[in-house]
């Protein structure tokens, strides 16, 4: 294979780390966060018939975690092209 | 039909799917055996990566957990769902680029040291070998108790079944059959889901059916919380458990799924690195059908249970006379679990009814009060197992429903064992003798080593479920801990750090391993007697032993830098293959 010179291979790195960055911070805000450390504080909101807290526990962050693989999927798709660095 | 005859059929038939599946998807070449060819579909690999993850615990155990634990099962669900974001953002396209067979060869690659790989091969070992045993487990208790036939019977059929598909079929085998026996599972998990959402709460789906209201317009866990809380136990939708304690058993779940070798296997099989980032996702998308139905099972399973036993707490008349069932009346499911044990009465003031609360309430008024009504200490004493499985019949929902859910428990059993089955015999196969002890084996060689070893492991994981050593029961701790402490931290070093050397990685899985092993030891004994009682107030900064893992992980990288940085540096040519896994472009097909 050919690989990209210096610059650029160090620029997607970056790019790369920051979207799973984002990512992260997101997964841990949505299960850690909501679900756990303020999930008594949340629960005293309701969703329909759900204390908040409890549906961000046992509903919601796995929805949540949905989202983020998909978006990163996409957005890394994307990140490739612009670095040229995609398959076929 | 009857019952036993009727689910004899249904099991059959999904039997005679799975055989036919797998006579379609033969394996012609290791790499058929080991990554199926590597061009399956990301939406199919995702489809069989949950079948794969969806074992006998999740399928029998998970809801019943749940139902038990209320708020304080969530840490299941998170644990086991949000390992998929870290496997899909930290681990699988790296490894899918990287492009071999197994994990160990990752490790012995990336840190070029056979050491290395070996002690990956151990942890993958122990771990894939405490996750079968509770598997093979699975299958015998649900033959036993649907089929009628003892338990050394259904062993054999099960491992007959997964011995014909993963030694012919090897991965290609396997994962067209977990197609086939996702969707079994998932069948028969939603059909009696929905049925007891629409009693209870005329929702269609048990997602929203659990934040609906009951026919008397409450909110249905608002009823819950209710009647658990008069009948003495912790609120439903609140937890117990230390705050700390609750976040390093999530964290160590997570990494632990994220590490566990036969999950981690399932992304070499996909054609392309953008395909290993997808299907991450698609795999989520097929596990989380059941993770969000699982709750309301759970839920509604618990309130059926306590509408049956005390009929009076619906009223909210829990101390009146006769709110608790008469035993001589009580429902023909209780009967037939009675057979098998895992539901046991005992009258204890003798009046024939059952009183069923929580006698070690720390309310001291609902104490005085049960014992002002005549009641002597809980009657009844219920194995958190059967609630899925006796679920439908507690529901009164028709027969086929029940020999469904008995087919389903077996399909979630026969998957997960088969992957396991098959990262064992292939770290025998390629990372022991392939990689390690006979370089110079044949292609052909290799193949047979490989389906000898998956026949050997068949055998022992079938003994191992007959007759259980003590780890089996510790799975959570065991199998998720020493992937969270071991494999994760190494793996991800490998693909983040470009100068962690050899002597870094195998001193940071070392310390990891043996200190998340002795941690489980000292509390729960299971070769030796626990060192120390197993209360909170004993526990390191209060991180009980199904959450030391996180604290492992932590020692793992924090040892593997300190020595990294005092003996020789990574190679340069170790260095430029970090830089080419980072990079999409270029993935081949899986190779040896």
């Amino acid at each position: 294979m050919t690989s990209p010179d210096k610059k650029s291979g160090e620029a997607y790195w970056k790019a790369t780390l920051n979207l799973l960055t984002v990512i992260l911070v997101l997964w841990f805000v949505v299960s850690f966060g909501f679900g756990i450390i303020l999930q008594p504080a949340l629960d005293s909101i309701h969703l329909g018939g759900y204390p908040l807290g409890f549906w961000f526990a046992q509903q919601g962050s796995i929805y949540a975690f949905l989202i983020l693989i998909f978006w990163y999927a996409a957005r890394m798709n994307k990140i490739d092209r612009e670095h040229d660095v995609h398959e076929d | 039909m009857d019952l036993k005859t009727l689910t004899f059929v249904v099991v059959g038939l999904s039997f005679a799917l799975y055989i036919g599946v797998a006579i379609w998807a033969r394996a012609g070449s290791t790499s058929d055996f080991y990554v199926a060819g590597g061009g399956v579909h990301p939406v199919v690999n995702g489809m069989a990566t949950a079948a794969d993850w969806m074992s006998a615990a999740s399928f029998i155990s998970m809801a019943g957990l749940i139902a038990f634990l209320g708020y304080g099962g969530s840490v299941y669900l998170m644990g086991w769902t949000g390992g998929y974001v870290l496997l899909a953002v930290l681990l699988a396209p790296y490894l899918r680029k990287f492009g071999k067979f197994t994990v160990p060869q990752f490790i012995g690659d990336r840190y070029y040291s056979n050491g290395a790989r070996l002690v990956a091969v151990i942890c993958l070992i122990f771990i894939s070998f405490t996750y079968v045993a509770g598997q093979m487990r699975g299958v015998g208790i649900v033959f036993s108790r649907f089929l009628e036939v003892d338990i050394v019977t259904g062993l054999l059929v099960g491992m007959g079944l997964v011995f014909f598909y993963a030694v012919l079929g090897g991965m290609k085998g396997v994962t067209y059959t977990q197609v086939a026996q996702f969707c079994v599972l998932i069948f028969a998990y939603m059909v009696p889901a929905i049925f007891i959402s629409l009693n209870l709460t005329g929702n269609v789906f048990p997602q929203l059916g659990l934040g609906a209201s009951v026919a008397t317009g409450e909110p249905f866990l608002a009823k819950l919380d209710m009647v658990v809380h008069d009948l003495g136990f912790q609120e439903y939708t609140s937890g117990n458990k230390s705050l700390i304690d609750v976040l390093a058993i999530t964290m160590a779940l997570m990494a632990g799924t994220a590490g566990l070798p036969h999950v981690i296997v399932r992304f070499f099989t996909v054609p392309k690195v953008k395909d290993a980032r997808s299907s991450a996702g698609w795999a989520l998308v097929f596990i989380s059908i059941l993770y969000t139905t699982a709750p309301a099972v759970g839920a509604m399973a618990r309130y059926n249970l306590h509408a049956t036993m005390t009929p009076g707490v619906l009223t909210g008349e829990v101390f009146a006379e006769g709110s608790g069932l008469s035993y001589e009346q009580r429902p023909d499911w209780m009967k037939r679990w009675e057979a098998t044990k895992l539901i046991k009465f005992e009258d204890k003031n003798g009046d024939g009814l059952i009183q069923y609360y929580n006698d070690k309430s720390k309310d001291a008024e609902f104490l005085a009060k049960a014992e002002a009504a005549g009641w002597k200490g809980n009657e009844l004493t219920v194995d958190r197992d059967i609630m899925v499985l006796a679920n439908p019949e507690i529901a009164k929902l028709p027969n086929w429903v029940i020999a469904l859910v008995a087919a389903g428990g077996i399909a979630a059993a026969l998957s997960t064992a088969a992957g396991l089955l098959l990262v064992i015999s292939s770290a025998i196969s390629h990372d022991l003798m392939k990689g390690i002890l006979t370089p110079d084996l044949s292609e052909k060689s290799e193949l047979l080593a490989g389906r000898i070893a998956a026949a050997v492991a068949v055998g022992v994981a079938g003994y191992l479920g007959y007759n259980p050593p003590g780890f089996v029961a510790q799975v959570v701790a065991f199998a998720f801990g020493l992937a969270c402490a071991s494999l994760f931290p190494t793996i991800l070093l490998g693909i983040f750090s470009k100068t962690m050397n050899k002597e870094g990685a195998i001193a940071g899985m070392l310390s990891g391993l043996f200190f998340t092993f002795g941690y489980i030891l000292y509390f729960k004994g299971i070769f030796i007697t626990p060192m120390a009682e197993n209360i909170p107030a004993n526990w390191l900064f209060g991180i009980s032993p199904e959450g030391i893992g996180t604290v492992g992980a932590i020692l793992n990288m924090l040892v593997a830098f300190t020595v990294a940085k005092f003996t020789s540096p990574c190679p340069e040519h170790i260095q430029h293959l970090v830089e080419d896994i980072r990079t999409p472009r270029g993935a081949g097909g899986a190779t040896h």
